[in-house]
Order: C-alpha cells, then structure tokens, then sequence
C-alpha cells in the first residue's frame, strides 16, 4: 500500500489549498475530470473545496479522451469511450486537468487536444494524485501532486475510492 | 463486449443484439460530439474511405460524408453515373483498382442484392453496405431503432408498423432483423400486392387495415413509395393509395393516443403522409436524420478498430 484513508484525506486537502493559493475563488477556473478514474479525485475536491472551504458555485466537467488517443487500432484491446459531461465555454478560462495516476502522459496529451473542442483555454494546468516518476513518454509534468511514487514498467498503480472500490487506498501492484 | 463480431456491416442478419447495443452505446457518444461548437474527432485520421454509390442517394451518401470526416478520416467518392462502371467494367475491377490506392474501407450502395456480401468475399478492405437492391439497408435500421430508443427509451417491448412498398423495401427488411433482434414486435401494412409473398416466415404478421395498424402500434414507420423500382403496376393510382395508407392528423388525431411517427425520407408529400404529419411533434423524421450521422459515426469507428494497424 501506498497511501491509506488518512494519508489520501491529508493530501487531497493540502492540493486543495494549493488550488485556492492560486485559483482564489475559482471565478475563471473549471475543474476537468479526465474519465473514467479522474472524475472521482476531481469530484472529492470539488466537494472539499465547498464544504471546508465555503468556495461556492464550483464548475466541473468530464472530459473522455478516447476518440483523441494515439494508440487506436495499436492497442491490443479495444477502447471503451466514456461520457463526456462539459456544459460549458472553456474560452478564457483557467481549466484544471484532474487524474488519478500520471505515467507516460499520454492520456494527458490527448487531453489537450480534446479540450480545444470546447474552446480556447486561458492557461491548463494538471493535478494527479499519483506521479509516476521516469515512465514518461511525453514532456508533461503535473503542477500539483499527491505523492510521488517510483515505480517500474512491471508495476501498477491503482488508487481505489470509497464510492467505486469501497475504500480509500493507493496500492503498488506487481503484475 | 465491446469489440464487433463482425469485420463488414453487410446486413442486420449478419450482427448480434449485443453488437446493435455496442453501436448505440458508442453513437451516444458521437451525438454528444457532433453537438459540440467543434464537431470532430481524430480517431479516424490515417483511414482512407471509398463511398462508392453504384445507385443515386443524396440523405445516406451525405450521412456518411459528413460521419466520416467528423472522425477525420479521408474520403473518396465516386458515383457509377460518372465512372467506367459505364464502360464495362466488373465490380471486382473497379473496387481493386481503388483499393490499390491503398483504401481501407469501402461504403458501397448497389443496385444489386448481395453486392456487398460478394464483394467482402472477394477483396481486402472492410465493407459497409449502404444499401443493396432490395436486400438490406443496415445503418437506416441502425438509425431508426436509435431514434425509437432516444424517443422511447427502449426498443424491447416497443410495437412498430412497418407501412407501405415492403416488397421493394430494403429498409423495410434491415429494420425487421434489427427490432425482432433487440425484442420489438413487429406488423408490416400496406398493399397486399407489395407483400413479399412469404412474409410471415419473418415472424411478422400482415395487417391490411391501416386504421387497426395504427391502433395497435407506439411507432409507425411510414416507408416510401418506390416508384422508380415498380415495373408493373401494383396499385390502381397514387390517389388510391393515399386514401387507403396514407397518415394524416384526422387519423392520428382519432387514435386516442401519440404514436410516433418515423419516415427514412426522401417523403412524397401528400401520398404516405400529409405536411401536417410530417411537421408535427409525433413525427421524429428530422431527428433520424440527425442520428444517422452519430450512428454511422459509430459504425464506421467500431469497424476501423478491427483493422489493425500495421496490416495497412
């Protein structure tokens, strides 16, 4: 195990506070859940930043990148689309990508590109809970961070939460 | 579940419910793209496709057009009227040349029964049938069980009338497989002189009365009347026709309940339905339309996924 209940709990609050040192009162920035596994991490901060933060009227959205990924028709396994939710204008505003683990990058990469069709973004910038460190395929770094995590190509890392898994938990596992 | 078991849409009867229920599942989602302020994906963007309408259609060519290059693909299009199809060339000829230009899939219309299944047999590319002869028209019965879906919420359960030329209806026998496969019942009306004459064996059952159809039914799909494919004459005059199966709002209006009401298009006005029907809240003919693109869409997607890359 990675993180347990308590040590996610501590850290999601410490990245909420760091997303208010720089977003103040969320006027012109979006949060963006990246599907499927984004949209938990992203809707428990959304809820944070209510509920312990009194930050009303917070906009988030769910972006499916399937239709941008690289590997389509290179892939072994077929890609599953997921919905995609974003009732509103990205132009000119700051929009915050959400994932659980960031490893090569790639999701985020076709992330970028899926986002334009809403608009032209102000700024973009990335929050994971989990970095992966030295897998990237890609030139892309999180902004904000829960933990880092040095883990090799053999390993996985899957973050469970109460709603979907029934706890909350980051687990390194050898496959 | 989430791979097609098939590599060629050719007909309803070739797929499964569960591969019907995966391309509706993946058209919700290019409904959402296709409403968007940018419409396109790049899902699609080292696939080459050929339409090749060996027979004239503007609505499904248009559809698929329009589907293909939201998933940015690249398209030819070639239509027989200006090819050398004219000049005496086979089928098997004319698509190998344009596959030779390194093509991957082809969406073929033609006039004759069967030319997509001939044509899966004997070249490499995935095939898409837009519709062959009187045989099969697969993604229009895509397209109309999807819209009965949005309307209705589900398929299963649902009671629809196929009205009017069943005999010269490749629409009319693609939409039966697709709503007896997803647990719809199904009643064909119309003249009984455009009755396929073993019909039944279908598992649908022939209503002559349009009045006892329409009573019966939740949806009503008015098909179009095929003058160009009468060789005889199968009915005393269109007025005759009109009279006897033609919808109009009295008739509606008289059914105690709302019906929807489907047409594929291109309408007779006046003959299968009057303008009113056409116009009003029952009839979703716009919004078949308008799925037809997210459905086929979804078709050409979950196709292109099979093809694997490095076999281009």
């Amino acid at each position: 195990m990675l993180l347990n209940a308590k040590e996610i709990h501590i850290a999601l609050h410490r990245l909420a506070c760091q997303l208010i040192e720089n977003h103040d009162t969320f006027a012109n920035t979006v949060l963006v859940g990246i599907q499927p596994r984004g949209v938990f991490l992203a809707e428990r901060l959304k809820t944070i930043l209510e509920t312990d933060y009194k930050i009303k009227n917070i906009t988030l959205g769910y972006l499916d990148i399937t239709f941008y990924r690289d590997d389509f028709r290179r892939s072994g396994k077929p890609l599953e689309a997921s919905k995609t939710n974003i009732d509103f204008i990205v132009e000119d505003k700051k929009v915050i990508f959400i994932d659980d683990v960031l490893y090569t990058g790639r999701s985020i990469r076709s992330a970028l590109t899926a986002i334009q069709s809403f608009g032209r973004p102000l700024e973009i910038e990335l929050l994971t809970l989990i970095d992966r460190r030295f897998s990237r395929h890609l030139p892309i770094q999180p902004d904000y961070r829960g933990r880092q995590v040095d883990a090799i190509g053999g390993e996985k890392v899957k973050v469970c939460w109460v709603e979907n898994e029934g706890e909350d938990a980051v687990y390194l596992i050898n496959t | 579940m989430s791979e097609l078991s098939v590599n060629h849409l050719l007909g309803i009867k070739y797929i499964t419910e569960d591969d019907i229920h995966l391309i509706f599942e993946t058209a919700d989602h290019f409904k959402e793209v296709i409403n968007r302020s940018i419409k396109k994906v790049p899902s699609l963007r080292d696939i080459t496709i050929a339409n090749l309408f060996f027979e004239n259609s503007t609505r499904t060519r248009l559809s698929f057009e329009l589907a293909e290059k939201r998933l940015s693909a690249d398209v030819i299009n070639f239509s027989a009227a200006s090819s050398s199809v004219k000049k005496g060339e086979t089928l098997i000829d004319t698509v190998n040349n344009i596959l030779s230009m390194k093509v991957d899939m082809v969406v073929m219309r033609h006039p004759n029964p069967g030319a997509g299944v001939f044509l899966a047999k004997h070249v490499n590319a995935s095939i898409i049938n837009a519709g062959d002869g009187a045989h099969e028209h697969p993604t229009q019965a895509l397209l109309d069980a999807y819209s009965i879906r949005e309307r209705l919420g589900k398929v299963n359960g649902k009671k629809v009338v196929i009205v009017g030329d069943i005999l010269h209806s490749r629409v009319a026998l693609s939409n039966i497989f697709a709503l007896q496969k997803l647990g719809a019942t199904v009643k064909v009306c119309g003249p009984k002189t455009l009755m396929p004459k073993h019909i039944e064996k279908l598992g649908v059952v022939f209503e002559p009365n349009l009045r006892k159809a329409l009573a019966w039914c939740d949806v009503a799909n008015m098909l179009r009347v095929q003058n160009e494919r009468m060789d005889i004459s199968y009915f005393p005059s269109t007025r005759e026709y009109t009279q006897q199966f033609g919808v109009n709002k009295a008739l509606l209006d008289s059914l105690k309940k709302e019906i929807v009401v489907m047409h594929p298009g291109p309408i007779n006005r006046g003959v299968e339905i009057t303008s009113d029907v056409a116009d009003s809240k029952q009839a979703i003919i716009l919004d078949q339309v308008q799925n037809g693109v997210a459905v086929r869409m979804a078709v050409l997607y979950l196709l292109a996924s099979k093809i694997k890359h490095n076999e281009d």
